[in-house]
């Protein structure tokens, strides 16, 4: 980022050059990089720079003997700040590791700088599959959740039940259509009808258009293939315009628990959902949850403990392999089993994370206990089952 | 960067490019070129390439501004459509760097002649709003258009090969491509300025009826320099392309409109380096202050607010008024 | 059946109308505000989106640190945003009054920018709440549709406060020295008019209007710091195919603009967003003036 700091070591950096390759490691320093003061903030943004330190604090706080460094930035939900970001943390900064990343669009971007600079991305905000799909890249890792297992998770549930034709109100960006697609996909598998979508820009305002012309096609189940605000923003809408009372059914297909805290379990009440993380589960999912508050003032999402347990993961790794190496650091990476607040899973091939899902259903506010008692857990989807085979994936690096 | 004297060009008019020229000029013109041939070795090069477009597109506007006396509030359109059709056709269809370029660049002069056509109806006030919102139709249409991405933009578009030949991937090797497109936009510029035409269209900023009444068709002379700022400002976006190897919609957004806008202003409006002083200093405070989210808009629209209240002439035209020596 | 002919239920035909006349509203009061503004300064108040969302910022601030509810809200957020536009137009709008109009742009340009960075840094980027007053809860079936009660009273409300401005302007003796200082300002001061006080309290009126529209917007759209720039740009179209000046050209083309958005979502959604800007080309080229303007 810095100017004048690249311009003081401008004349150290051609003898820094001739030695780099031996040289013990230096200091790691890992860059989380989210959407800081927007639509997304509340769901990731400063709570996941918290998660990271966090994590490090409960790593010790040192890495080849130095303390290890994290910096954050805004990337404003525009794919080339993304993009600028990390090519200046990663060749000039010194960052090894980014992490997060809300934003598909800003994701992809991430992840093809980081396959060029063979830097790690551990991507727990981005939902689109492609990253670990046709996007996928032998240094970055899928950590928390993706469209595959959100569409797998409430559009499995839900047409279950009965409720067989969808339309979808999607966010008009790589994430949307990622959504859209796959839980289009999973509806159709389970022998419900797609009956149309319309699309909507990122961070729209008005939705009563969309939903009018959601409420036209006359759809049993009004899909929002959208996240954050934009989610919100259109149940509240819907339920201004009478579309609930009127006999149609919005599913929320990704949903945090920072979304139902903003619409009030008034509203959001009797909404199914996949989640990765519920604070609620055990005892140490509840340890971590009150951690956070503490600093944060709010109960973590799935995304806040996704930044968390990766950071200490790629710390484990990068100690067990004792180098930053890319090669060596992702074999500890998949080597390692993955302590997801107890719960064990594991890194494929692909940079998939594999662990288990929740299905759940937002208490009505009379069976809520207290604050941020939101969930009942419905099912839980078992790994393999929740995520996409790898085979049909198409990712590039496993069929070369 | 060699600079002619306006009060011999305004006699001479356009001739070959070194004759006439102070020699203070020249000597600047020299170390300003080592300058930015050693540049890359003391800065990061990516930044610097980034302030070349940004300068090359702050010049193609103020020529439009400064000289023809038009504000255009709507010039990412040319900007950013160049971008786009630079990474498409780069990307999609595997054209080589320098043919995505012209394409870039001859999008930018399309669009600014269809444009230009219909804005040099209106002057002033209007000029700037009907720029705007043509500007604007141009953002929704890269918004929904297939082959924009829409909010994905168009990413990972390949460096690619000069010529076929050589490998713009290397930083170093990009930074000399875009050195040399940044120095081909500064010397038209220079070239226009300083041409026959660029003072009929100065006497047109002055007052255009008295041009009109010495038998200057005023409107062509907007026009073509419309259609030449356009085209600049494609190049420029073009460029861009190449360093950050990716198009979105910020490159069409209007606040790119805005910063060309600023930059003008604060660096000295009608002055030829003002663009350039103007697009280093917004593109190092973005730099710095990107990760601080809304601060840089504060920032910059305080300048804004400055600079129209106080500091009209611009830096550039401030150290022109003290060296009593146009630059 | 007409409507059969155009492949459209007529449900959603009228209300895809209904939603347009509902945008309308608001493109209708903000354009006045800004023709206003520009009839008496000779300025575009590019400030004017920032200070609608002021406007509905600080009637939720009311509302969250006061608790002073929607209809006071309603008459206190715009004059207290007015006194601000005042003060701006005071100490740095009147200097400009000597130099070119451009100058005046760029200074309001800026201010927009200012303003709304201040907030996005004061109140992040994601919208907030604003709750609809309980009288106005609920809606009407109509048949063809549900219509929340409070987008019914907003059209209600943006055509009361758009021909009262009107009639105020047209017909009323401090409304005639309004269009008189268009005119001639000159002659005006001669008359011993105190011009400058009403070019201040002009564009207090215009930034009123804005503010009025912000706190109107706020239960639909939420609180945001960047609604105004969202909006702002379409106004100017709007203004320009009504035609500069024109006050009646200003709230007839603000509702028929959102009408015909309104019938574009329905038959070619790709270019709703477009088609203001498209009318605003074809008007340039055939009456360069704009429909209400003359020049």
């Amino acid at each position: 980022m810095s100017l004048s700091r690249t311009m003081l070591f401008a004349a150290a950096a051609s003898f820094v050059m001739l030695g780099a390759a031996n040289a013990e490691e230096g200091p790691v320093r890992i860059g989380v990089m989210s959407d800081m003061s927007g639509l997304y903030a509340d769901l990731s943004g400063p709570g996941s720079v918290e998660a990271a330190q966090m994590a490090i604090e409960d790593f010790g706080g040192e890495l080849f003997g130095h303390p290890i460094e994290v910096v954050q930035a805004d990337h404003q939900n525009r794919a080339d700040l993304a993009s600028t970001v990390a090519r200046e943390w990663f060749d000039d900064d010194g960052v090894d590791a980014i992490f997060d990343v809300p934003n598909s669009s800003a994701a992809l971007a991430v992840q093809e700088l980081a396959r060029e600079r063979e830097k790690f991305f551990f991507i727990s905000g981005a939902a689109t599959s492609r990253l670990s799909g046709d996007s996928c890249s032998p240094t970055g890792v899928h950590w928390m959740y993706d469209t595959y297992s959100l569409a797998n998770g409430t559009g499995r549930a839900l047409v279950a039940e009965g409720a067989d034709t969808w339309f979808f109100l999607t966010a008009d960006y790589a994430f949307g259509h990622s959504l859209e697609e796959d839980t289009g996909a999973v509806v159709e598998g389970a022998g419900g009808e797609v009956m149309g979508a319309v699309r909507h820009p990122l961070d729209t305002q008005d939705f009563s258009s969309y939903l009018l012309q959601a409420q036209a096609s006359g759809a049993e189940i009004i899909g929002l293939a959208n996240a954050g605000t934009d989610t919100t923003n259109s149940i509240r809408q819907a339920a201004e315009f009478g579309i609930v009372e009127a006999g149609q059914r919005l599913a929320g297909l990704l949903l945090f628990i920072t979304d139902v805290h903003a619409l009030g379990l008034d509203t959001a009440q009797d909404l199914v959902l996949t989640t990765g993380f519920y604070w609620d589960r055990d005892d140490q999912t509840r340890d971590f949850a009150a951690r956070f508050e503490e600093r944060m003032g709010m109960r973590p999402t799935m995304i806040h403990a996704g930044v968390y347990s990766s950071a200490l993961h790629f710390f484990k790794a990068l100690e067990e392999a004792g180098t930053k190496e890319a090669d060596a650091v992702m074999q500890q990476v998949r080597d390692i089993p993955v302590d997801l607040f107890g719960e064990e899973a594991m890194v494929r091939e692909d940079g998939r994370m594999v662990h288990d899902m929740y299905l759940v259903r937002v208490k009505s506010p009379d069976e809520s206990e207290g604050d941020w008692d939101y969930y009942e857990i419905l099912r839980t989807i078992p790994g393999d089952e929740a995520f996409r085979p790898m085979e049909e994936g198409d990712c590039p690096h496993l069929t070369n | 960067m060699a600079e002619r004297d306006m009060n011999i060009s305004d006699v001479s008019g356009g001739s070959a490019l070194l004759q006439g020229v102070e020699r203070g000029y020249v000597i600047f013109g020299i170390v300003a070129i080592l300058v930015l041939l050693v540049a890359p070795f003391v800065i990061y090069p990516v930044f610097v390439m980034k302030v070349m477009c940004f300068a090359l597109f702050a010049l193609a506007f103020n020529l439009l501004l400064g000289y023809g006396g038009l504000l255009s509030f709507g010039h990412a359109a040319y900007y950013g459509s160049a971008a786009y059709i630079t990474a498409h056709t780069v990307k999609e269809w595997g054209l080589t760097p320098e043919l995505g370029l012209i394409l870039g660049a001859l999008t930018g002069a399309f669009l600014g002649l269809v444009f230009g056509w219909l804005a040099i109806r209106q002057a002033g006030i209007y000029f700037a709003m009907v720029t705007l919102a043509f500007a604007q139709m141009i953002y929704f249409f890269a918004l929904q258009a297939p082959f924009t991405g829409g909010e994905d933009g168009i990413q990972a578009v390949p460096r690619g090969e000069l010529f076929g030949v050589i490998s713009l991937r290397p930083d170093l090797t990009l930074y000399y491509f875009i050195l040399v497109i940044f120095l081909f936009g500064f010397y038209v510029v220079f070239r226009t300025v300083h041409s026959p035409f660029g003072q009929v269209l100065k006497a047109i900023r002055e007052n255009e009826q008295r041009a009109i009444s010495l038998g200057y068709r005023t409107d062509h002379y907007k026009l073509a320099t419309f259609v030449l700022s356009a085209t600049l400002s494609g190049l420029a976006g073009a460029a861009t392309v190449f360093v950050f190897q990716l198009a979105s919609l910020t490159y069409v957004h209007w606040q790119t409109s805005g910063e060309v806008v600023l930059m003008s202003l604060l660096g000295g409006m009608g002055t030829l380096l003002g663009p350039i002083v103007g697009a280093i200093l917004v593109v190092t405070l973005q730099t710095y202050l990107a990760p601080f989210g809304a601060w840089i808009t504060i920032i910059l629209g305080a300048i804004f607010v400055v600079c129209v209240l106080t500091f009209r002439e611009g830096i550039v035209g401030v150290v022109q008024k003290y060296l009593k020596k146009p630059l | 059946m007409l409507f059969d002919l155009l492949g459209v239920p007529p449900q959603a035909l009228f209300a895809q109308l209904l939603l347009g006349l509902i945008n309308g509203s608001f493109y209708a009061l903000l354009s006045l505000g800004l023709a206003l503004i520009f009839g008496m300064l000779n300025i575009i108040n590019f400030a004017h989106g920032a200070l609608y969302m002021m406007g509905a910022f600080v009637a939720w601030m009311m509302l969250h640190y006061l608790g002073i509810p929607f209809w006071p809200a309603l008459i206190l957020s715009p004059i207290i945003v007015a006194a601000f536009g005042m003060v701006l137009e005071r100490t740095m709008l009147a200097r400009l009054y000597h130099l070119d109009h451009l100058y005046g742009l760029l200074l309001t340009f800026g201010l927009a920018l200012l303003i709304e960075g201040l907030f996005r840094q004061l109140y992040g980027v994601s919208g907030r709440v604003y709750p609809t007053p309980d009288i106005l809860r609920g809606g009407q079936n109509l048949g063809f549709m549900f219509l929340p009660n409070y987008r019914a009273f907003v059209v209600v409300a943006a055509l009361v406060v758009c021909f009262g401005v009107w009639y105020f302007i047209e017909r009323t003796r401090i409304g005639s020295y309004l269009r008189a200082g268009t005119e001639n300002p000159e002659l005006l001061q001669a008359f011993g008019v105190n011009v400058p006080r009403m070019i201040t309290l002009t564009y207090g009126l215009g930034v009123a209007l804005a503010a009025f529209t912000g706190v109107l917007a706020a239960p639909i759209y939420q609180v945001h710091p960047l609604m105004g720039f969202h909006i702002i740009i379409i106004v100017f179209a709007v203004v320009v195919v009504g035609g500069l000046g024109s006050m009646l050209g200003a709230i007839v083309t603000g509702l028929m603009l959102g009408v015909v958005e309104g019938f574009t979502r329905l038959f070619y959604p790709e270019a709703s967003a477009t088609v203001i800007f498209i009318i605003m080309a074809i008007v340039l080229l055939l009456r360069p003036q704009g429909l209400f303007g003359r020049r």
